[in-house]
C-alpha cells in the first residue's frame, strides 16, 4: 500500500510501530551537515520533548520528520512507513501536523479562511473544524472575520494550534511555540498541549524553554551540535541540560 | 451620452484583463507582464479555428478557452514560473517580459501582420436605447464581465480551492504543512489566469477592435495594468472601478477633444491613469522586492583600463576589416551598448528596474541633433546633461516606488514620452538629422563610439569599486537597513538614476550620429523593454554583460538575414531575445554571470586542488598504515 492510499484510509498509524522513528539520520543544507546520525523514537500516545541550545539542530530534526528536509542517509519512519521521499503536503494529509515558530498562520487570510485551509489535512469537515476551534478558543470565534495578520501574537499562536486538534492529526510536531510570547500565554498554550496529550495525541515538542516542556513530557532528549547527548525520563534529562547549554567538558 | 455605452464596454474589456492579471498576481505572487500577450495569442488561435479552418465559433471558443488556455497556463507554470516563486523580482520581471516578446513575435511569425483578419460576428445587430445605438455584442461583453467578476469573487471568498490559492501566495511552506499542495494550486491558478487572458483577448477582438493586430492587442492589455494598479493588484471592486474610469475617460476624450490633441493624447490616457495611480495610491505589501545579486569579484582600475584600451584597438582593427554594410551593424551595436551600460549601473548594481532607458537615449539623440549645430561637443554635453536632468526629475517623482511598481511607472513614463514628446516634436514616423562630433569617416567614428563605451565602462566599474558603489549595493540589499544606519537613500537613488540617464543619453547621441537620422520608432517603449531583456540575458550586473549584449545587438541583422529570412521568420531576433530572457528563470546571472561563476569555480578548484589531493593521499596512507 502506498502512503497516499494509506493517507486516504487514514489508518496509517494503526500499526503498532512508533509514531515517529528516526534511524541514524544525517541531514543538512547544501554541503553543511546539521544532523550527524540521529536515532530516536516517539511512541504513540506520548509526549516527547526535544531540548537544546541554539544551533543544536532541533528545528532541522523536526523538519526532517515532516518532509521539509531530506535526510542524506538514514531512515525516517512515520507509523512504520518509510517516508524519506514523501512530499511534505502528503505527510501532512496523512496526519503529521507541524507547527513552526513565527509562521503558523496565513496573515492575509481571515481567521475563518485559515481554518478552511487547515481542512486540507485530515478528514474533518469545515464546520467541524470551526466548531472545535471556537469551542477551545472563544476569542478566535469573536474574530473570525479579522485578518490573521492583525491578531495579537498569542491569538495567532492559538489559531496555529487549531491545526493541531481541529484536524485530528496522528502526530503533532511543535517548534518553539514559546518564542516571543509572554510567560502567561506560554503556560496557557502548554495547558492545551497537556490536554491534547491527555486525549492520547502523540506530540514531539521542540523547546529552548525547558521547564514548561519537561512538565508535559513523558520522555525527553537533549541535543547539542547535531547529536543527541542525553535521552530518558524528563527528570534524568534535566540534569544534563546545563551541561548541554553551557558546554561543559565531557 | 452617446459615448456612455462605448466607455462602459471599453471599461468592461479593461476590467476583464485587469481581473485576470490580479488573479495571477494574487495566486502566484508573480506580476505577469505576458498576460496580454497570452490573450493576444489565444485570440489569434480562436481566429485561426473559427475563420481560418471554419470550425463553428462556439466550438472554437470552447476549444480555445477550456482546452488551449488552461494547457497554455499549465505549461507556462511548469516550464517557467515554477522556478520563480522564490526568485528575485527582477528575474520574474524579465522572464515574464521575455514571454511577452516571445509570444508577440511568435504570433508575428505565424500570422503575417499585413493581412487583415476579422473575428466572426457572433451576436450581430444592434438596438437603440434612449436614442443611443448599442450593439448586442456590447451587451454580451457587459454580461460576461459581470458574470466573471461575481463568479471570481465567490470563488476566492467561498470555495476551499479559492482560499487555498490565496493561502499559497501568503506562505507556500505553511500551505504545505497544512496539507495543501502548493505546486498543484499554483498550476491551477496559472490555468485560471490563462483562461481569463484568453477570454479578454477574444472579447476584445470580437467587439470594438473588430480586427486582429498583434501589437495593438498586447498594448490594449497594458491598459488593463492601470486598472489593476488602481485596485492595488488585490481588490476586484476597485479594479473594476478603475477599468470603468479609464474606459469612460477614453470614450469621452474621443468625443470631446479636438482632433489634433487627440492623436497625441488619446492613447496616453490609460497610461497616464496608470502613472498617477502608481504615485497616489498607497500600495499593499509586495510579494517580494529583493534583487538577489550575487557577490562578484571587483575589477581593478588597471584591468578595466587595459581591457578598455584593448577594446578600442580591437574595434579599430575590426572596423578596418568589415564591409560597409557589416560596419553599420557593428557601430550600432556598440552605440546601443552604451545605453545598456546605463542599465548595468542602475538595475544591475542598484536593483532599480528601469523600463525607459531608450527614452533617455532618444532624448540624447534629440538634443544632440537640435542644439549647437548638431555636431558639436556642446551637443554631446547637452546629450548627457539634459537626459540626466530628466532622469533626476523622474527619480524624484517615482522615488517611493519599488519593484514591480517602479518598473510599471518607468514603462508608463516611456510610453507617455513616446506619444507626448517624440511623436509630437518629430511627428509620427518623422525624422531628425543628428550629426557626428569631430570625426566623419565611418572607421574613425566607430573608434569614437568605442572610446566612449570604454570610458563609460571604466567609469561604471570605478563607481562600483568606490563608496557610491557600496551605497548602491547597500540600498539594493535592504533599504530598511540603510535607513537604520542613517544613510541617504533618496540621494543615492537619484544619483544612480541621473548618471544612468546621462550615460543612456550619450549612447543615444552617438547612435543618432551613427545612423545620421533618428525617428521616434528608434526609441519606442518596446525597445526599452527589449534593452532591459538583452542586458539581462548578457548579464545584468556585469559590464562584460553589456559588452556581450552589444555584440549580440551588432549581430542581430546578420542573424536575421542569414537564419531568420531563410526560415521565413520575420522577427527571429525578437523571438530569440524573448526565449533567452525566458531561460533566465534557470540561470539569473545571464551569460556573463554564468561565465564568471564558471571562472570562479575553476579558480576555487585550482586553489583547492593540490591541497585536496594532498589530504586525500594522507588519508589513504593513514588507512593503509592502520
Amino acid at each position: 500500500m502506498s502512503l497516499a492510499e494509506a493517507a486516504s484510509d487514514a489508518d496509517l498509524l494503526d500499526e503498532p510501530a512508533p509514531a515517529i522513528e528516526l534511524i541514524d539520520v544525517r541531514a543538512g543544507y547544501g554541503r553543511v551537515e546539521v544532523l550527524h546520525g540521529i536515532s530516536l523514537a516517539v511512541e504513540r500516545g506520548t509526549v516527547f520533548a526535544l531540548l537544546g541550545p541554539n544551533g543544536a539542530g532541533k528545528t532541522t530534526l523536526l523538519n526532517t520528520a515532516c518532509g521539509f528536509v531530506r535526510p542524506t542517509t538514514g531512515c525516517v519512519h512515520v507509523g512504520g512507513f518509510h517516508v524519506n521521499d514523501v512530499a511534505p503536503e502528503v505527510l501532512a494529509k496523512a496526519g503529521v501536523a507541524s507547527i513552526t515558530e513565527g509562521r503558523g498562520v496565513f496573515p492575509n487570510l481571515t481567521v475563518s479562511d485559515n481554518l478552511r485551509v487547515f481542512t486540507h489535512a485530515g478528514n474533518e469537515s469545515y464546520a467541524g473544524v470551526q466548531e472545535r476551534a471556537f469551542d477551545r478558543f472563544p476569542r478566535l470565534g469573536e474574530r473570525r472575520n479579522q485578518l490573521a495578520g492583525t491578531l495579537s501574537g498569542g491569538e495567532r499562536q492559538m489559531l496555529a494550534m487549531c491545526r493541531a486538534f481541529a484536524t485530528e492529526p496522528a502526530v503533532l510536531l511543535i517548534d518553539e511555540i514559546s518564542m516571543g510570547l509572554a510567560p502567561m500565554i506560554v503556560h496557557g498554550l502548554y495547558e492545551v498541549v497537556g490536554q491534547l496529550a491527555a486525549e492520547g495525541l502523540t506530540i514531539l515538542v521542540v523547546e529552548q524553554f525547558a521547564p514548561v516542556a519537561l512538565s508535559v513530557a513523558d520522555k525527553a532528549a537533549v541535543m547539542r551540535l547535531g547529536n543527541i547527548v542525553a535521552m530518558g525520563k524528563p527528570d534524568d534529562v534535566a540534569d544534563s541540560l546545563s551541561e548541554a547549554y553551557l558546554g561543559a567538558a565531557s | 451620452m452617446a459615448y456612455l455605452p462605448v466607455g462602459i464596454v471599453y471599461g468592461c474589456l479593461y476590467a476583464l484583463t485587469a481581473i485576470g492579471l490580479v488573479v495571477t498576481y494574487n495566486t502566484s505572487g508573480i506580476f505577469n507582464f505576458a498576460h496580454g500577450a497570452e490573450g493576444m495569442f489565444m485570440a489569434f488561435l480562436y481566429w485561426q479555428l473559427a475563420v481560418g479552418w471554419g470550425v463553428p465559433w462556439p466550438i472554437a471558443m470552447l476549444i480555445v478557452l477550456l482546452v488551449i488556455g488552461p494547457l497554455l497556463g499549465a505549461g507556462i507554470e511548469k516550464v517557467l514560473m515554477r522556478h520563480l516563486y522564490s526568485a528575485p523580482l527582477a528575474v520574474t520581471l524579465v522572464v515574464t517580459l521575455g514571454l511577452l516578446l516571445f509570444l508577440l513575435y511568435l504570433a508575428d511569425a505565424i500570422w503575417t501582420p499585413t493581412i487583415t483578419r476579422q473575428p466572426p460576428d457572433i451576436v450581430p445587430g444592434n438596438f437603440h436605447l434612449f436614442g443611443v445605438s448599442v450593439t448586442w455584442y456590447d451587451v454580451l461583453v457587459l454580461a460576461v464581465s459581470i458574470a466573471v467578476a461575481l463568479l471570481l469573487t465567490a470563488f476566492f471568498r467561498r470555495t476551499r480551492a479559492g482560499i487555498t490559492m490565496r493561502a499559497v501566495v501568503d506562505d507556500r511552506e505553511l500551505a504545505a504543512r497544512a496539507g495543501a499542495s502548493p505546486t498543484r494550486t499554483s498550476q491551477l491558478s496559472w490555468m485560471l489566469g490563462a483562461f481569463l487572458a484568453g477570454l479578454a483577448g477574444i472579447m476584445i477582438v470580437g467587439g470594438r477592435l473588430q480586427q486582429l493586430d498583434q501589437l495593438n492587442l498586447t498594448i490594449l492589455v497594458i491598459y488593463g495594468y492601470a486598472a489593476a494598479v488602481v485596485g492595488r493588484l488585490r481588490n476586484f471592486r476597485l479594479t473594476v472601478a478603475g477599468a470603468m474610469l479609464i474606459g469612460l475617460l477614453q470614450a469621452y476624450a474621443v468625443g470631446y477633444l479636438p482632433v489634433n490633441l487627440l492623436t497625441n493624447l488619446g492613447p496616453v490616457i490609460p497610461i497616464a491613469v496608470l502613472f498617477l495611480a502608481l504615485l497616489v495610491i498607497p500600495h499593499g505589501r509586495l510579494a517580494t522586492a529583493r534583487f538577489g545579486a550575487k557577490t562578484r569579484r571587483l575589477t581593478s582600475l588597471r584591468t578595466s583600463l587595459g581591457t578598455a584600451v584593448a577594446f578600442v584597438v580591437g574595434a579599430w582593427l575590426v572596423a578596418g576589416f568589415l564591409t560597409a554594410g557589416d560596419l553599420t551593424y557593428f557601430g550600432r551595436g556598440i552605440a546601443l551598448g552604451i545605453v545598456l551600460l546605463s542599465l548595468v549601473l542602475l538595475t544591475g548594481y542598484g536593483g532599480q528596474v528601469s523600463a525607459c532607458q531608450m527614452t533617455f537615449a532618444g532624448l540624447g539623440a534629440f538634443f544632440m541633433g537640435k542644439l549647437f549645430g548638431g555636431d558639436s561637443v556642446g551637443g554631446l554635453i547637452a546629450a548627457f546633461i539634459i537626459p540626466a536632468a530628466a532622469g533626476a526629475v523622474l527619480a524624484l517623482i517615482v522615488l517611493r516606488l519599488r519593484g514591480i511598481y517602479l518598473a510599471l511607472a518607468t514603462l508608463a513614463f516611456a510610453y507617455m514620452m513616446d506619444n507626448l514628446f517624440f511623436n509630437k516634436e518629430l511627428g509620427v514616423g518623422g525624422i531628425l538629422q543628428v550629426g557626428r562630433f569631430a570625426v566623419h569617416s565611418e572607421q574613425a567614428f566607430v573608434v569614437e563610439i568605442a572610446v566612449v563605451f570604454g570610458a563609460c565602462a571604466v567609469a561604471v566599474l570605478a563607481l562600483k569599486r568606490g563608496e557610491f558603489g557600496r551605497r548602491l549595493a547597500a540600498v539594493n540589499d535592504s533599504e530598511v537597513a540603510c535607513a537604520a544606519l542613517g544613510m541617504n537613500i533618496t540621494g543615492t537613488k537619484v544619483v544612480a538614476f541621473t548618471l544612468a540617464a546621462g550615460i543612456a543619453g550619450l549612447g543615444g547621441a552617438l547612435y543618432g550620429g551613427w545612423q545620421h537620422v533618428v525617428s521616434p520608432n528608434d526609441f519606442g517603449f518596446l525597445l526599452s523593454l527589449t534593452a532591459l531583456l538583452i542586458i539581462a540575458i548578457g548579464g545584468l550586473d556585469t559590464v562584460a554583460g553589456a559588452f556581450l549584449a552589444a555584440l549580440f545587438l551588432a549581430l542581430t541583422p546578420v542573424i536575421q538575414q542569414h537564419i531568420g529570412d531563410s526560415l521565413g521568420i520575420p522577427n527571429l531576433v525578437g523571438l530569440l531575445v524573448g526565449l533567452g530572457a525566458v531561460s533566465l528563470g534557470r540561470s539569473p546571472g545571464g551569460i556573463a554571470g554564468s561565465l564568471s561563476d564558471a571562472a570562479e569555480w575553476l579558480r576555487a578548484r585550482r586553489a583547492a586542488g593540490p591541497a585536496l589531493d594532498e589530504r586525500r593521499r594522507e588519508e589513504v596512507s593513514v588507512r593503509v598504515a592502520s
